[in-house]
């Protein structure tokens, strides 16, 4: 199959890929670090932890709408059907963790009665009234949503270098680079 | 370029890169996670070692599990407002106060008789989301400075099985190798066990930086000075294990109880990493207002339950300190926090309400 006839992701797009691709893997590593040590790296990490994860809220709403407006290149067109599912699955996958993590951060943190403070004197309003039972089912997901997310990164950067490296097909490269000089 | 099929090697090479990429992530983080990292000390070790003391008590807090929610305000006469621009400290501002008053241990059935150490936790409501919590003790130094030694401290503490009660070897040892728990045991030789919350101090005893509408920054540490004149506790009292409660409700009918709430300046060098360490007496000293308790609720489904009087909640004009205890504490009581509700979610969802042991 020839990648030239493979469309690359717009710059808006694989500009966001990037930056979100840095912030979120920041993200899962601050949040599993913070909450394994009681050092003063805690309190620092914690502050991090929330204006990032809101940015990310932010940067995932900006980055559905230049995907519904520039659209996506087409995957090969050889590629095994089910690596083609697997694909979409994964990339849907990962777009609804990337908007429910930061939710549920902050939905969460209502939950527990604390003020969502993002810097000194900006406080987030509250998204539901505290309530235990929310709360803590909340907490859970957190945690193991953040897990499936890194699990899904993982595999996600593992396909990706799969095209890179073994089929060479142009899709890392859709992601990597602007359009090919023909 | 059409790619060919690359050699056999070259393919297993590639495999290998990328199988060793994915695996240098995933071990990353695993160890920031702690996973790869036992000697570490994270807040679920501390809330272990808080639990292996005194048993697992579901629904409470893994320290100073016995308390009561009381209720009242905070009405600031503005002499703290040029040491910080919290609105909390505005002239005239009143601000809506949840609290806890508590005994230390993480026994929520203890006998109120056993610890000469009462607690005094704090939400006070601010406008516009923020709050300022505190949660401060009756005591003037704390034994120890640092996480770690805290978690020693801990664990020397830890109840012999056959006695019920700390092993004194183990506790003989523990102070010996740490003098910075001087000062804490000399007061403790002295203290007297006080015959009600409402007659004694309370102290933040960790340091916090106060901003001021400049810009700059003042360190300060506050504690509760009561209008109630201290009185130990008496003879008849020693009998009853709730004599706590029974005198703050008893007071409480008769009307409020008040505190001033004085903050304390410290002068350039005065140690703000150093809870063990006492400012000198002649430190200036701000009386920033008045705290009103009017009513109290038991723990169960009071107010206060579901709070977590997390010592780094704070509104714009506090801020932290170098002090690391907060951190620690930060991160601890989160942890014990987190474990309370899910199991009062667990007890809520459970159709067969039977207790457990
Ligand atoms: C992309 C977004 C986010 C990711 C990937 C993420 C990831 C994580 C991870 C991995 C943890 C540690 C969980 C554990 O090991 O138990 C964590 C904890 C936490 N996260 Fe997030 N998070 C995100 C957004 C947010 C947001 C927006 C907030 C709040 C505004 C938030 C608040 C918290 C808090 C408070 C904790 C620790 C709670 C505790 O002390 O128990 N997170 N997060
Ligand atoms: C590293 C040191 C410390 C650790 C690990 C620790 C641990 C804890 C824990 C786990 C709780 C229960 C939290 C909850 O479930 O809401 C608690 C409560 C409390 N701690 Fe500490 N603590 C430490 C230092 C201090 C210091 C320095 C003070 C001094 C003022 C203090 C005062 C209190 C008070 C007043 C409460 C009761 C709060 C309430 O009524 O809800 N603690 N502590």
């Amino acid at each position: 199959m020839n990648p030239r006839t493979a469309v690359t992701f717009s710059l808006p797009a694989r500009l966001l890929h990037w930056l979100m691709a840095i912030m979120i893997l920041t993200m899962l590593f601050v949040g599993v670090g913070m909450v394994a040590t009681v050092s003063e790296r805690h309190v620092w990490l914690v502050q991090l932890h929330k204006p990032l994860g809101i940015a990310i809220l932010a940067l995932v709403i900006v980055r559905l709408l230049v995907r519904w407006r520039y659209g996506t290149p087409a995957l090969p067109a050889d590629l095994p059907p089910w690596q083609r599912h697997s694909a979409h699955l994964s990339h849907w996958m990962l777009y609804a963790l990337m908007l429910a993590m930061p939710l549920i951060g902050w939905t969460m943190l209502s939950a527990g009665g604390y003020p969502v403070t993002l810097f000194a004197g900006v406080t987030l309003p509250d998204l539901v009234s505290p309530s235990p039972t929310l709360y803590s089912a909340l907490r859970f997901a957190h945690t193991w949503l953040a897990l499936s997310l890194f699990a899904l990164i993982l595999l996600h950067l593992a396909a990706a270098l799969y095209h890179g490296l073994i089929r060479r097909d142009g899709v890392l490269a859709s992601m990597t680079k602007g359009r090919r000089k023909p | 370029m059409t790619p060919k099929n690359p050699p056999p090697l070259n393919t297993i090479f590639r495999f290998t890169v990328i199988g060793l990429v994915v695996a240098i992530l995933a071990t990353a983080f695993a160890y920031v996670g702690g996973w790869l990292d036992p000697g570490r000390l994270t807040p679920d070790r501390m809330i272990n070692t808080l639990e292996d003391n005194a048993g697992v008590h579901e629904g409470y807090r893994r320290n100073h599990a016995k308390g009561y929610c009381v209720v009242g305000s905070f009405e600031s006469n503005g002499n703290a407002e040029s040491l910080s621009r919290a609105t909390v400290f505005a002239t005239g501002q009143v601000s809506p106060l949840i609290g806890r008053l508590a005994i230390p241990g993480g026994n929520p059935h203890a006998d109120d008789g056993m610890p000469p150490i009462r607690s005094f936790a704090l939400q006070f409501e601010l406008p516009n989301g923020e709050q300022w919590r505190t949660a401060m003790n009756a005591m003037p130094v704390f034994p120890v400075s640092t996480p770690q030694a805290f978690w020693e401290l801990l664990q020397a503490s830890q109840p012999d099985p056959r006695s019920g009660k700390p092993d004194p070897a183990k506790m003989g040892a523990f102070f010996a190798g740490h003098p910075e728990t001087k000062p804490f045991l000399a007061w403790v030789k002295t203290a007297r066990h006080s015959s009600s919350f409402v007659n004694v101090e309370y102290n933040s005893l960790d340091a916090f930086r106060f901003i001021d509408a400049g810009g700059t920054t003042h360190f300060v540490r506050w504690g509760l000075v009561p209008e109630a004149p201290f009185t130990p506790m008496t003879d008849a009292q020693k009998q009853d294990p709730d004599f706590l409660s029974h005198d703050l409700r008893e007071r409480l009918d008769k009307g409020p109880q008040r505190w001033h709430l004085i903050v304390t300046v410290a002068n350039p060098g005065d140690p703000t990493n150093d809870a063990t360490l006492a400012w000198p007496a002649d430190r200036r000293q701000i009386d920033a207002g008045i705290v009103t308790i009017d009513r109290a609720q038991d723990q169960a489904d009071g107010p206060c339950r579901d709070i977590n009087y997390d010592p780094l909640v704070l509104p714009d004009g506090i801020a932290g300190s170098d002090d690391p205890l907060l951190s620690a504490r930060s991160a601890a009581y989160s942890e014990s926090y987190n474990r309370r509700t899910r199991e009062e979610a667990e007890s809520a969802t459970s159709s067969t309400q039977e207790p457990r042991s």
